[in-house]
C-alpha cells in the first residue's frame, strides 16, 4: 500500500466529470422514463429512442466514471471491453434469437 | 386495539403453528445469549473495534466463513426438513404450503447465501497472501460487500418468522410469483435480498479483479500465479459480467409487483419467459463462479499434498479461460423445453457439451499431478481426491441432460436434482471442506483434527452418496422434483427412505465438523511455523495468522511456486539480511460500511412491506454514508517500524 508500491493516483481539484456524469446519467434516464410513461407515441419509435439512449449512456459511464481513455501501465480495458462486447452481442442476440420462437407460436 | 392485535399476530405469523413458534423461541434464546455473553464478557469495543469495523481482507475473510457455516446449517436443516417429508409416501409431515417455502429458502440460501460467501470467503483469506500484497486493491469496498451480505442474508432469513417465505423456487418464474398469484412480501423478500447481495458480489469482482491486475507483487508474473488466484481472477470476470443481469431481472420483477408494470405479467403485453432468458444468463455463469474456485482449491491442495507442482500449469490456465468464455453462451440449457426451435436447442445442446472438454483437461491434470508424486492422505487432501468420482458423476449426467430430445424426458425430475447436487456438493462443497482443512491453520493458527477430519469425510461421501445416487433412479421412476408428497404404489418408497437415511448420516458429518472446530480451538495443534504443509506458494511464507501487514518487505518473485523455490534456495520471505524495514502505509478501520449496510437493510425492508417511508429513510442513509465517503480525507495510517521490528521478531524473522 506504499505510495511508490502502486501507481494509483489521486484525483487533483474538483471532480467536475463525475458531477457532470451523474447529472447527465440522471438526464438520459428520466428521458427514457418519460418516454415510456407519459408520451404516447409507437412503440417501434420509443425502443428505438431508448436504444440509442443506453448506448449514451454507455459513454458516459466509459468517460466519466470508469477513465475509459486513462492508463500509466498496461491499457487492460481494451480487452475488457472487447469481452464486454461480446457479452452484450450474447444477451441481446441471444434472447432476440431465442425469443423469436414467440411470434412463431403466437 | 383488536385489528392491531390481529395484524400483529399474522404479521409475525402466529397463527402459523408450533413450527414457527419453536423458531421464534429458538431465535429469541439465541440472540439474548449472544447479547448476554457479550455484555458480560464486555466484548462490545472488541466486536466493534475488532470485526464490525476492519478493513483487514483476513478478518473479513473470517466473517465470510463464519455466515457460510452458519448458512449451511440452516440450508442443510431445510433439507433435512423436506427430506424427512419425503422419507415415505403419503407423509404430511410439512404441508404443501410449507414444503414450497422450505424448497425455496433451501435453493436460495444455498447458492447465494452459502456458496457464494463460501469462496468469497476463500479470495479474502488467501489471494492477497498468494500475490504477496497487503490487502485488496479496496479494503473499505471489500468490507461495504461483505456488510451488504450479511444485512441481506439477514433480511432473506427474517422472512421466516415475519410476513412468511418466498415460494416460487430459488428459481422465482413468473408469471407464478407475479402479485396476482403469490401476494404477500414473501417474494418480495426474495427480490431484495437477492438485489443487495448482488451489489456486494459485483464490487467484491471488481475489487479482485484490480487486486490481481495491480498488486502483484514484483515477478509475480501472470503465468507465475497460484492456481487458486487464477481461478478467482477468471471468477471475477465472470461475476463482473453475469451479476448485472441478475440485477435487471430483479429490478423489473421488483417493479412488477411494487408498482404495477407488466414486464414478465402474462397480460398487458408482459412476457414472461424474457425472465427465464435473463434469470439463466446470470444463472449458468453463476454455477461456473462457484465451482471455479473450488477447482483452484483442489488444484493447491492436491499440489500441495503430492508434494509436486501441478501438471500442466498452462492447459489449466487456459482451460479455465475457456469455460469463462463458454460459460456464457450455454444458458438455454435450463430451458430447452421452453420450446424455442430445433435451430436454439442443437446450439445451446452443443455448446453445453463443449465445456466438458476443458474440464476432462482439469480432471486429467490433478490426475497426473498425483501421479508419482508423494501423496499424503491429509483431510483437505481426502476431500480432493472424494470430489474426482463425485463431479465426473455430476458432469457426466450433466452431458446427458444437455442432449435435448433427452432432457425432455428427464428435465425438472428427480434426475436432475441428483445432477446438480453431485456438482454442487461434490464439486463446491467438497472444494469449501477442502478449503477448510487446508487454510484454517492460515486463518485461526490452529491445525483441524485430522482424525475427526477423516470422520467429517467418511460419513459426508458416504451420506451424499447414499442420499443423491438413488434419486437419479427416481428420476427415471417418473418422480419430479418440488414434489411435497407422493401416493403408495409407484416404487418409490423405498428408494426415497435410502435417499432420507444418506441425507441424515451428511446430517452427521456436519457435526463432526463443528465439533472438530469446538475441539481444535482447544485442544487443536498450534502452528508455530506458518507453513504446516510444506506449502509452496506464498500465505504459507508468513506467521499463522498473518500479521496485520502480511508482509514486512514485499517478496520478490523469482518463478511459479514461489515459496517452495524460496525454500529450496534457503532464502528468507523478508529477502536478505539487513534489508530495513520501512513503516507500512495501511486503510483505516470504518464503522460505515456497516452502518451503510444498515441502512440498506432499512431500504429493502421498506421495500419488501412497501412501506415508502421507511424505504425513504433507507435511502437518504445510505446517500449521506457516500457522502460523508466522498469528502473524507484522512482514511490511512502508517505503521512504525519499531512495530513492525516487533513483530518481525516475536515471529522470527529478523
Ligand atoms: C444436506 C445436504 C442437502 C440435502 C439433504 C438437500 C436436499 C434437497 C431437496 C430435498 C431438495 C428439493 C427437491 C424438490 O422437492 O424439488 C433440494 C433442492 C435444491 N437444492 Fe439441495 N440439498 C442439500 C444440499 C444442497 C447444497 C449444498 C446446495 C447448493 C450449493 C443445494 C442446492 C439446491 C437447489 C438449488 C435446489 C432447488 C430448489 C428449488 O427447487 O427451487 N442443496 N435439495
Ligand atoms: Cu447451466
Amino acid at each position: 500500500m506504499e505510495a511508490k508500491e502502486h501507481k494509483f493516483h489521486r484525483e487533483e481539484g474538483f471532480p467536475w466529470k463525475h458531477i457532470l456524469g451523474l447529472f447527465l446519467s440522471l438526464l438520459l434516464t428520466a428521458i427514457a422514463f418519460w418516454l415510456a410513461l407519459a408520451t404516447h407515441q409507437p412503440p417501434a419509435l420509443v425502443i428505438t429512442i431508448i436504444v440509442i439512449l443506453g448506448v449514451g449512456q454507455l459513454l458516459v459511464q466509459l468517460y466519466m466514471f470508469m477513465h475509459f481513455t486513462e492508463s500509466d501501465d498496461r491499457a487492460w480495458q481494451v480487452p475488457a471491453l472487447y469481452f464486454g462486447l461480446f457479452i452484450v452481442f450474447c444477451v441481446v442476440g441471444g434472447s432476440i434469437w431465442i425469443m423469436t420462437f414467440k411470434s412463431i407460436v403466437a | 386495539m383488536h385489528g392491531v392485535v390481529n395484524w400483529a399476530v399474522h404479521f409475525f405469523m402466529l397463527d402459523e403453528g408450533p413450527l414457527i413458534w419453536l423458531s421464534d423461541f429458538l431465535i429469541i434464546c439465541a440472540s439474548l445469549g449472544i447479547l448476554a455473553v457479550l455484555t458480560k464478557f464486555r466484548l462490545w469495543k472488541w466486536l466493534w473495534d475488532e470485526w464490525l469495523t476492519t478493513v483487514d481482507h483476513k478478518k473479513i475473510g473470517i466473517m465470510y466463513m463464519i455466515a457460510a457455516i452458519l448458512m449451511l446449517f440452516r440450508g442443510g436443516t431445510d433439507g433435512l426438513l423436506m427430506r424427512a417429508q419425503l422419507a415415505w409416501p403419503n407423509m404430511h409431515f410439512l404441508n404443501a404450503d410449507h414444503y414450497d417455502q422450505i424448497f425455496t429458502t433451501h435453493g436460495t440460501i444455498m447458492i447465494l447465501f452459502m456458496a457464494m460467501p463460501a469462496i468469497i470467503g476463500f479470495f479474502n483469506v488467501a489471494v492477497p497472501l498468494q500475490i504477496g500484497c497487503r490487502d485488496v486493491a479496496f479494503p473499505y469496498l471489500n468490507a461495504i460487500s461483505f456488510w451488504l451480505f450479511f444485512f441481506a442474508a439477514l433480511l432473506f432469513n427474517l422472512s421466516f418468522v415475519v410476513g412468511g417465505s418466498p415460494d416460487g423456487g430459488w428459481t422465482s418464474y413468473p408469471p407464478y410469483v407475479e402479485n396476482q398469484f403469490d401476494p404477500g412480501p414473501g417474494e418480495n423478500y426474495y427480490l431484495v435480498a437477492l438485489s443487495i447481495t448482488g451489489i456486494g458480489t459485483i464490487a467484491t469482482g471488481i475489487n479482485f479483479l484490480v487486486t490481481i491486475l495491480r498488486m502483484r507483487a514484483p515477478g509475480m508474473t501472470f503465468m507465475r500465479l497460484p492456481m487458486f488466484t487464477w481461478s478467482v481472477f477468471v471468477t471475477s470476470v465472470i461475476i463482473l459480467f453475469a451479476f448485472p443481469v441478475l440485477a435487471v431481472a430483479l429490478a423489473l420483477l421488483l417493479i412488477d409487483r411494487d408498482f404495477g408494470s407488466h414486464f414478465f405479467t402474462v397480460d398487458g403485453g408482459g412476457a414472461p419467459m424474457q425472465y427465464v432468458n435473463l434469470f439463466w444468463f446470470w444463472g449458468h455463469p453463476e454455477v461456473y463462479i462457484v465451482i471455479l474456485p473450488a477447482f483452484g482449491i483442489f488444484s493447491e491442495v492436491i499440489s500441495t499434498f503430492s508434494h509436486k507442482r501441478i501438471f500442466g500449469y498452462s492447459a489449466m490456465v487456459v482451460s479455465m479461460v475457456a469455460i469463462a468464455i463458454l460459460s456464457f453462451i450455454t444458458w438455454v440449457h435450463h430451458f430447452f423445453t421452453m420450446g424455442a426451435g430445433p435451430g436454439v436447442n442443437s446450439f445451446f445442446g452443443v455448446s453445453t457439451m463443449a465445456i466438458a472438454i476443458p474440464t476432462g483437461v482439469k480432471v486429467f491434470n490433478w490426475l497426473f499431478t498425483m501421479h508419482k508424486g508423494r501423496i499424503e492422505f491429509k483431510t483437505a487432501m481426502l476431500w480432493a481426491i472424494g470430489f474426482i468420482p463425485n463431479f465426473l458423476i455430476g458432469g457426466l449426467t450433466g452431458v446427458m441432460l444437455a442432449v435435448p430430445p433427452a432432457d425432455y424426458q428427464y428435465h425438472n425430475s428427480y434426475f436432475l436434482i441428483a445432477h446438480f447436487h453431485y456438482v454442487l456438493i461434490g464439486g463446491t462443497v467438497f472444494g469449501v471442506f477442502a478449503g477448510l482443512y487446508y487454510w484454517w491453520p492460515k486463518m485461526f493458527g490452529v491445525l483441524l483434527n485430522e482424525k475427526l477430519g477423516r470422520w467429517h469425510f467418511w460419513t459426508f461421501m458416504i451420506g451424499f452418496n447414499v442420499c443423491f445416487f438413488p434419486q437419479f433412479f427416481l428420476g427415471f421412476m417418473g418422480m419430479t422434483r418440488r414434489m411435497y408428497t407422493y401416493p403408495a404404489g409407484y416404487g418409490w418408497g423405498v428408494v426415497n427412505l435410502i435417499s432420507t437415511i444418506g441425507a441424515f448420516l451428511m446430517g452427521v458429518g456436519f457435526i463432526i465438523l463443528v465439533y472438530n472446530i469446538l475441539w481444535s480451538a482447544r485442544y487443536g495443534e498450534r502452528d508455530v511455523t506458518g507453513d504446516p504443509w510444506d506449502g509452496r506458494t506464498l500465505e504459507w511464507a508468513t506467521t499463522s495468522p498473518a500479521p496485520h501487514y502480511n508482509f514486512a518487505i514485499i517478496p520478490t518473485v523469482k518463478g511459479r511456486d514461489a515459496w517452495w523455490l524460496m525454500k529450496q534456495n534457503g532464502e528468507s520471505i523478508n529477502g536478505p539480511k539487513g534489508v530495513p524495514f520501512r513503516p507500512i502505509h495501511m486503510p483505516n478501520n470504518s464503522g460505515r460500511p456497516f452502518i451503510m449496510s444498515l441502512f440498506f437493510f432499512i431500504l429493502g425492508a421498506g421495500f419488501v412491506f412497501q412501506w415508502w417511508i421507511l424505504a425513504i429513510i433507507g435511502f437518504v442513509g445510505v446517500l449521506v454514508c457516500m457522502a460523508q465517503r466522498s469528502f473524507e480525507y484522512d482514511d490511512s495510517h502508517y505503521i512504525p517500524v519499531e512495530e513492525i521490528e516487533k513483530t518481525e521478531a516475536a515471529a522470527g524473522r529478523l
